[in-house]
């Protein structure tokens, strides 16, 4: 058995729990992470294992202690830029998809050009002013989808957390109110970032609905 | 003039920017959509608005 026959089987075993159709058009998606901290982090983590086809990651920071009780990193990635933290984890999970970073912060400015190409952009960042520009540079440039979180902190019910589609191309994953001040942690994060993952891998399949 | 599905009056108010800071909105943490169209920040002052509008405001708290 040659290699790449090998390799191929690989693949595919991988993909053998996905339901029917679901690898072929997820091989086919392109999607942008905006932020690979908290949310972004586990949502990249997330993607790679459905087998997204291309994954673009932008961050500006580095792996801090701070990061490790809800961020998907560890204690070697200490100092590392995470666009590259991440791109070496998510070799190991998945070797069959493409990953492309930019590490780069995201202003009205950059955003249109650092995103085009992608339909969808997950919108993964921490503070509120990032998030509203992003999501205003982005939405009046095009018909790109943004799936954005607001409102994961502190232990509240995670039943609060919902998936809603607001605006015409924008969802928004969260309770919408609770704020960083509460504390941020790997919970109601994680629970977060798996809405946020779900609506993109919905939207891969076609469906718009949350 | 509906606001995220409820009715709301403008009451003498007439540029998009006087009604958010009326309503006690923090501009820097919205998105604003006008009959279905985003609204710039930079265009929140000239942006006029009448009873027939339909305004669709998100707002986003930190944390990530």
């Amino acid at each position: 058995m040659s290699g790449v026959v090998e390799m191929d089987e690989l693949e595919s075993l991988m993909a053998s729990r996905h339901a029917d159709g679901v690898h072929s058009r997820m091989k086919a998606g392109k999607v942008a992470v905006a932020g690979v901290g908290g949310l972004g982090s586990h949502i990249a983590v997330m993607l790679a294992r459905m087998g997204v086809g291309e994954l673009l990651l932008v961050d500006f920071d580095a792996v801090e202690p701070s990061n490790l009780n809800r961020q998907h990193y560890t204690i070697n990635h200490l100092g590392s830029l995470k666009t590259e933290a991440m791109r070496s984890q998510l070799a190991e999970i998945n070797p069959f998809i493409e990953i492309r970073t930019r590490d780069i912060k995201i202003t009205a400015q950059n955003a249109a050009e650092v995103f085009a190409g992608y339909d969808i952009v997950v919108e993964a960042f921490d503070n509120p002013e990032a998030k509203a520009e992003l999501i205003e540079s982005l939405l009046s440039a095009g018909d790109t989808k943004i799936v954005a979180a607001s409102g994961m902190a502190g232990f509240g019910s995670a039943n609060m957390i919902t998936t809603r589609r607001r605006l015409k191309n924008l969802y928004i994953c969260g309770d919408l109110e609770s704020e960083a001040d509460l504390g941020l942690m790997a919970p109601r994060v994680m629970a977060c970032a798996g809405h946020q993952a779900n609506m993109v891998v919905r939207l891969l399949m076609g469906l718009e609905e949350v | 003039m509906r606001v995220n599905g409820d009715e709301k009056s403008l009451n003498g108010v007439y540029t998009l920017k006087d009604f958010l800071a009326r309503e006690g909105y923090d501009i820097t943490r919205i998105a604003v959509e006008k009959n279905g169209v985003i609204i710039p920040k930079t265009s929140f002052e000239s942006e006029t608005l009448d009873e027939n509008d339909r305004l669709e405001i998100v707002t986003f708290v930190g944390g990530g």
